[in-house]
C-alpha cells in the first residue's frame, strides 16, 4: 500500500481549511476548552492538592475525548456519504488509503491544535510552582496520542454509515470499550473463568493503562507503538468499510 | 501513450438481487461523442461509476486508455475527467478553492493548481462568483462548478453523468459548444434525457434499458428508425377529402389525420415528397404547409425502451 505523501496532505489541507469555515471547529474548541478548565480547575481540585502538576488535568482527558473526539469525527465519512462528495472524492487519482489518511490527519491536527490551546494551564502551574516540565510534555504528547486513537475509532465508524448520529452513537460505545477495557469492573467480568492470556490481552488493549504510563513522564516505547498500531488497525478498517460501503 | 480507446468488455453490476448492469461491452474510440440514453434507472450511472473506478464491477471489466478500471484503477483514473450526477461538490468551499484543491489532487503543483484553476473557471463562464462559497450557488452554476472541476486537467477522456441538467438555455448552448470543442481529440461520454442534446452533440448513440444495451447508433440512424422517418405532413383545407384521395396512392402505406395536420407514411423505401406535391397540384388543394418528416427522436426512445408502436 503505497502512500505518497502529496496526494494526503491536499486532502488533509482541504479538509482543515472546511473546519474553519464553519461553526464546529469553534464550538468544539470552546467547549473543549470550558471542560478542560472545569475538570481541572474544580472537579480536580487542582489548588486545594498543592502539587505543581498537570495530573488533574491530564485525567479528564479520556473522559473529555470520549465524547467530544467522536463530534468530530462522526462527519469525516459520513458527511462524505451524504452529499455524494465521496464519489468525486474516490474518482481522483488517489488511494481510498490515502484519503482515509489525509482525513484524518485533518481530525488529528485539529485535536491538536485545540490541545495546544490549553496553554494557559500550563501558564498557570509554571507561575505557581516548579513542575517538571518533562512531565507535562509526556502529558500532552500521551493525551494527543490517546485522541488520535479515538479518532481513528470515530472515522472508521462515520464510514459505516450516512448518518452522523449514528456514526457518533457507535463511537462512543467503541471507544468506551477500548477505554474500559483493563479497568478492575471490566476484568472482574471475565477473571475467574477466563484464561489469563485473554485477561492479558483484554487488559493491553485499554486505552488508559498506556495513557497513564506516557502521562507519569514514562514514555515507553511499547506504550507509542500500542497507539500507533490502534490507529493504524483503525485506519485501515476505515478504508475497507469505506470501499464497502461508499456505493450504497 | 496508450491509444485513445474505452472498452468495456462484460462489464456487470448487480446490487443484491437487483442486475443494474448486465454484460455491457462496448467500445468506443477517439473523437466519438457518445450519449448514453435510457429510461429512469436504466444503469447508466452505473456504468459511469464503474468506468470512472467508484465501483468495482461484480463481473467483467472495462479498460481506459489500455488500463484496466480494476487492475489499475489510479492510471485510469487519471486520463478521466467525471462529473458524477447531480455534480457533488464540497459546498462551503468557494469556487476558486474547491478547482485549486481538485488541481492540485490532479497533479498540479504550486503555481500552476492557481493558474489551472483560473483557466477552468473562466472556461465556463464562473468569472462572477469565483469567491462564493459552493453551497451559496444557484442549481446551474453548481453543475457548472462540477464541470470546470470535470475538465480542469484537459482530461483525454470526458465522462459526463447529465451534464446540462438544470442549465438555462443560454448555458445548455454554451456547455453545448464548449464539449463540441474539446471532442474532437477526446472520447466524451454524456448521459442525458434530453433528447435534441443527442441530435445536437453526439456523433454517436446508445439506448440502455435494464442494464442491457438496446440500441448502438448513429444519432440519425437512430431517427431513421422512426416511423415518421421520410413521412409527409401537411396542412391541407379539406383534410378528410385529402385523406382519402391520398391513401390510395400506391406509394402510401398509411394516412394519419391529427389534430388538423395530415401524415402520410410511405410504403417501404418509397419517396412521397414529389408524388404528393403533383396530387396537390392536379386537385388545386388549398395548402398552408407541407414538410418532409425527419423522424421523432423521443418516439424512436419510447418504440426501443417500450416496445411501442404508437
Ligand atoms: N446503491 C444502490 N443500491 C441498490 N440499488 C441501486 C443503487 N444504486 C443504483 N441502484 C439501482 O440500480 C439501477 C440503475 O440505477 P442508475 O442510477 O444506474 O440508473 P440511471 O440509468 O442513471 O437512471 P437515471 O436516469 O434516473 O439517472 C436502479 O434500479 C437503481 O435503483
Ligand atoms: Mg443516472
Amino acid at each position: 500500500m503505497a502512500t505518497s505523501i502529496g496526494p494526503v496532505l491536499n486532502v488533509t489541507r482541504r479538509e482543515l481549511s472546511g473546519y474553519f469555515s464553519t461553526p464546529v471547529a469553534w464550538v468544539f474548541i470552546v467547549i473543549f476548552l470550558v471542560m478542560s478548565g472545569v475538570f481541572t480547575f474544580y472537579i480536580g481540585s487542582f489548588y486545594e492538592r498543592g502539587i505543581a502538576d498537570l495530573e488533574p488535568f491530564f485525567q479528564f482527558h479520556p473522559w473529555l475525548y470520549l465524547f467530544l473526539v467522536p463530534a468530530i469525527g462522526m462527519r469525516l465519512w459520513a458527511e462524505e456519504r451524504r452529499s455524494g462528495t465521496v464519489e468525486l472524492l474516490l474518482t481522483l487519482p488517489l488511494t481510498a488509503w490515502q484519503a482515509v489518511v489525509g482525513k484524518f490527519l485533518a481530525a488529528w491536527f485539529f485535536v491538536g491544535a485545540a490541545l495546544l490551546l490549553t496553554f494557559p494551564v500550563w501558564l498557570t502551574v509554571n507561575y505557581l510552582g516548579q513542575p517538571d516540565n518533562g512531565v507535562i510534555l509526556a502529558g500532552y504528547l500521551g493525551s494527543w496520542l490517546m485522541a488520535g486513537g479515538f479518532l481513528a475509532i470515530a472515522s472508521c465508524m462515520s464510514a459505516v454509515t450516512r448518518n452522523q448520529v449514528v456514526a457518533f452513537i457507535l463511537s462512543v460505545v467503541v471507544c468506551f470499550g477500548f477505554l474500559l477495557s483493563g479497568l478492575p469492573m471490566v476484568m472482574n467480568l471475565f477473571s475467574g473463568w477466563a484464561p489469563q492470556a485473554l485477561l492479558d490481552a483484554i487488559a493491553s488493549f485499554s486505552f488508559l493503562a498506556h495513557f497513564a504510563d506516557i502521562s507519569r513522564g514514562v514514555i515507553d516505547l511499547r506504550d507509542l507503538v500500542y497507539f500507533a498500531l490502534v490507529i493504524t488497525v483503525w485506519l485501515l478498517a476505515n478504508t475497507i468499510v469505506l470501499e464497502l460501503k461508499k456505493a450504497d | 501513450m496508450n491509444d485513445l480507446c474505452i472498452e468495456a468488455r462484460a462489464l456487470s453490476k448487480h446490487y443484491g438481487g437487483l442486475v443494474a448492469v448486465d454484460e455491457l461491452s462496448f467500445e468506443v474510440g477517439a473523437g466519438e461523442v457518445l450519449g448514453f440514453l435510457g429510461p429512469n434507472g436504466a444503469g447508466k450511472s452505473t456504468t459511469m461509476k464503474m468506468l470512472t473506478g467508484f465501483l468495482a464491477p461484480t463481473s467483467g471489466t472495462a479498460l481506459v486508455n489500455g488500463h484496466d478500471i480494476v487492475e489499475d484503477s489510479l492510471a485510469a483514473r487519471r486520463s478521466i475527467g467525471y462529473l458524477p450526477e447531480g455534480a457533488p461538490s464540497y459546498g462551503e468551499m468557494t469556487v476558486r478553492r474547491f478547482l485549486e484543491f481538485i488541481a492540485r489532487a490532479r497533479g498540479f503543483e504550486g503555481k500552476s493548481a492557481i493558474t489551472s484553476a483560473g483557466a477552468a473557471i473562466e472556461r465556463l463562464n464562473l468569472d462572477r462568483v469565483p469567491e462564493q462559497t459552493i453551497e451559496t450557488l444557484s442549481k446551474g452554476f453548481k453543475r457548472r462548478v462540477g464541470l470546470a472541476q470535470a475538465i480542469i486537467h484537459d482530461p483525454s477522456v470526458l465522462i459526463l453523468d447529465e451534464p446540462t441538467d438544470g442549465l438555462d438555455p443560454n448555458q445548455k448552448h454554451e456547455v453545448r459548444h464548449l464539449i463540441r470543442d474539446m471532442s474532437s481529440e477526446k472520447i466524451i461520454v454524456i448521459s442525458t434525457h434530453l433528447l435534441e442534446e443527442v441530435d445536437a452533440l453526439c456523433n454517436r448513440a446508445m439506448i440502455i434499458s435494464d442494464g442491457r444495451l438496446l440500441v448502438d447508433d448513429t444519432p440519425q440512424g437512430l431517427i431513421a428508425r422512426s416511423r415518421y422517418h421520410d413521412a409527409i405532413t401537411l396542412v391541407v383545407e379539406q383534410p378528410e377529402k385529402a385523406a382519402s384521395v391520398l391513401s390510395e396512392l400506391p406509394q402510401a402505406r398509411k394516412v394519419e389525420l391529427r389534430e388538423g395536420e395530415l401524415t402520410v407514411f410511405p410504403a417501404d423505401g418509397k419517396k412521397l415528397f414529389e408524388v404528393i406535391s403533383d396530387t396537390v397540384r392536379e386537385n388545386n388543394w388549398q395548402v398552408s404547409e407541407l414538410r418532409l418528416e425527419a423522424g421523432r427522436l423521443d418516439e424512436v426512445f419510447r418504440q426501443v425502451t417500450q416496445g411501442e408502436v404508437s
